[in-house]
């Protein structure tokens, strides 16, 4: 038992502590590390929501980046002055009055209750696309959602003008996005009053408490009946519906409670970055979860963590680091193609690089889960023949 | 009454008419066997009793109640368990996962130990591999987890499609000696079965299915004597 729950405890402890240690790597690195692993800790968030959807259940979602889109505009309208036509404030950390006394226009809600309805808003949204779509077989749900995935930013971009309203603003974004707070704490700790962008450590413990609720309730429906229900379906949808299954709701619950942490890591998105635009969700941001997925081990809770920080982490901070070598390297040697090569932009092609290397060597990810480590390799389990044959 | 009465059940593969109006009973306590050759209909007839097909027309009535177009997630509930053609059992899982998903719908743990028991008591050699992948497992012993995870419901009504299937003539001599073993427990029992000589040795009745339809039906003893019958089904010319 103490073996079980010591690595966590003291990953969860160095977590904690890390805006502690951010100031030393600060000092070695020459740049602080805050703002990146909370973005990282979104794209955790994200990539556990789509392991239930893909891990779990088995159902290959591709636009998975509707749902955290969708949770990012939820906060945008919730929580800013775009919608002028009225003026509504709830617990809101945000000032309710303007300098000269008016009320502010727009909707401020506090930005915990908007969680809560980002949440529910992205389960309800997921229940929608999912319930025509999961009676069919095959990869008709692969098909839908790239296409849902590709709708939703294109809804963003055009619809400034619903009939005469404006309910995205368009390629402008909604801006100004409110920030959260905890207006009742005391006087003598102001960043967390109202958070903001001189001190990141109220977002990032804010993210660091959203991610480790959600891998709770990883482990929690992984172990549960539902989470057995989406093994028997993922194998024989026939057979489990003979055991008293029905796979329908067995799949449209992985796909709304996938839905619900991408709605619900949007919604912290859209109020840390304050601004957000329809191009932040392009179906890029689908593959890369699915990307942190499948590297780290589908159906593995700790691969996809891993996974996730692996592929944000090269992008945040190995491939900018190539970059400055590969111009010092082509200073050196004088060539201009090296020296003015922008190597970021190829992040995708690494990535798929990384893909193709992964699904060739070891195409149950970094740390496999068990059942998906069966499928993989049934072809050439010689350990099971061996063990029968002992037998 | 009977358990189970099929009445003028038909059902289609998209225009396919594969069920033209079979009617059959199974009473209470019974081993009925259904027999036929390939091709004539026996796995859909259970896959319509069961909801994986609904029928187009005609009734099931299962225990006084009309159950066609209950979709077959609900058998369970209902008391009727499948193991269907080809095993279908989950072969990732090991084979205890396999008896505990039998035993999905139902919440009484002392209970579901017992009928673990009753299955390993059945099938020892489950319990010998309880923690076997059961993709990894023979062909006879997948069958025996086929039909002791569909004992795990404790089921009114076992339907039973081909248990027979891939088996050495000793080894079916052992299932169908278990099968009569868990009729004796108290279990009703649809068979259907290419194995005709030992399916009408431990049924009480048999009906014999062609293209789509009943063509006979009569006690297990008499059918095993009537020549188109021996002719047809039991290699005998
Ligand atoms: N999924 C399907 N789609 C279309 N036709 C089907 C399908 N399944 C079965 N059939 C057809 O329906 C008819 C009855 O098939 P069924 O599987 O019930 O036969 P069976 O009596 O169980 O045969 P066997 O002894 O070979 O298992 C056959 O003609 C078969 O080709
Ligand atoms: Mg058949």
């Amino acid at each position: 038992m103490v073996k079980k729950y010591a690595l966590p405890v003291v990953l969860i402890a160095l977590a904690f502590l890390f805006p502690l240690i951010d100031p030393l790597l600060e000092a070695v690195l020459g740049k602080s590390l805050l703002f990146s692993a909370i973005v990282i800790a979104v794209y955790v968030m994200l990539a556990l929501g789509l392991n239930i959807v893909i891990g779990f259940a088995g159902l290959l979602d591709l636009g998975f980046v509707a749902f955290y889109a969708l949770g990012a505009y939820v906060t945008g309208w919730l929580a800013s002055s775009h919608f002028k036509q009225v003026s509504f404030s709830f617990l809101s950390a945000a000032p309710t009055e303007t300098v000269s006394g008016n009320a502010v226009p727009g909707i401020h809600i506090s930005f915990w209750i908007i969680l809560v309805l980002a949440g529910a808003f992205t389960a309800l949204c997921g229940i929608i696309i999912g319930a025509p779509t999961l009676r069919l077989r095959g990869d008709y749900l692969a098909i839908v959602t790239l296409g849902f995935g590709e709708i939703i930013p294109r809804f963003f971009q055009n619809g400034d003008d619903l009939g005469g309203f404006n309910l995205t603003n368009g390629t402008i974004g909604i801006k100004a996005i409110d920030s959260p707070g905890l207006p009742f704490l005391p006087d003598s700790l102001p960043a967390w009053q109202q958070f903001g962008t001189l001190n990141l450590n109220p977002w990032y413990y804010t993210i660091l408490i959203l991610v480790l609720i959600t891998v709770y309730i990883n482990i929690r429906l992984r172990d549960s009946r539902l989470g057995r229900a989406w093994i028997s379906v993922r194998e024989d949808e026939t057979a489990a519906a003979a055991m008293g299954i029905n796979p329908v709701t067995t799949k449209l619950w992985a796909y709304a409670l996938g839905a619900t942490f991408g709605g619900i890591a949007g919604a912290f998105y859209g109020a840390f970055i304050a601004s957000i635009f329809p191009t932040s969700f392009s179906f890029n941001v689908s593959i890369l979860v699915l990307c942190m997925v499948i590297l780290g081990g589908m159906g593995n809770i700790y691969g996809v963590i891993l996974g996730a920080i692996a592929l944000q982490g090269l992008n945040f901070y190995l491939l900018p680091q190539i970059n400055t070598w590969v111009h010092r390297i082509g200073d050196a040697v004088g060539s201009p193609l090296l020296s003015g090569a922008d190597i970021p932009k190829y992040n995708f092609f690494i990535f798929g690089i990384i893909l193709v290397l992964m699904m060739l060597l070891r195409p149950e990810g970094i740390i496999p889960n068990r059942q998906r480590q069966e499928e993989l390799h049934s072809g050439d389990d010689d350990q099971s023949i061996t063990d029968a044959a002992r037998a | 009454m009977a358990l189970l009465e099929v009445e003028n059940m038909h059902s289609y593969y998209g225009n396919i008419h594969a069920l033209r109006g079979v009617s059959l009973t199974v009473e209470e306590g019974e081993v009925v066997t259904l027999i036929g050759s390939n091709g004539a209909g026996k796995t859909t007839t259970l896959r319509s009793i069961h909801g994986v097909l609904p029928p187009k027309e005609g009734k099931v009535i299962f225990d006084g109640k009309e159950i066609q177009g209950t979709p077959a997630h609900d058998m369970i509930s209902r008391g009727i368990a499948q193991s269907p053609e080809g095993r279908k059992i989950f072969s990732r899982m090991t084979v205890r996962e396999n008896l505990e998903m039998g035993a999905y719908h139902r919440s009484d743990r002392d209970g579901i130990r017992t009928d673990m028991d009753r299955v390993f008591e059945l099938f020892p050699r489950l319990q010998e591999r309880i923690k076997q992948e059961a993709g990894t497992m023979s062909g006879g012993e997948q069958q025996m987890l086929a039909i002791g995870r569909a004992l795990m419901s404790r089921p009114r009504l076992l339907l039973l499609d081909e248990p027979s299937m891939g088996l050495s003539p000793v080894l079916v001599e052992r299932i169908f000696d278990i099968i009569r073993e868990i009729n004796a427990q108290g279990t009703t029992i649809l068979l259907v079965e290419q194995n005709a000589n030992v399916a009408l040795e431990i049924a009480t009745r048999g009906y014999v299915l062609e293209t789509g339809a009943i063509v006979n039906s009569a006690p297990a003893a008499k059918l095993r004597e009537d020549p188109k019958v021996r002719e047809a089904y039991l290699g005998e010319i």
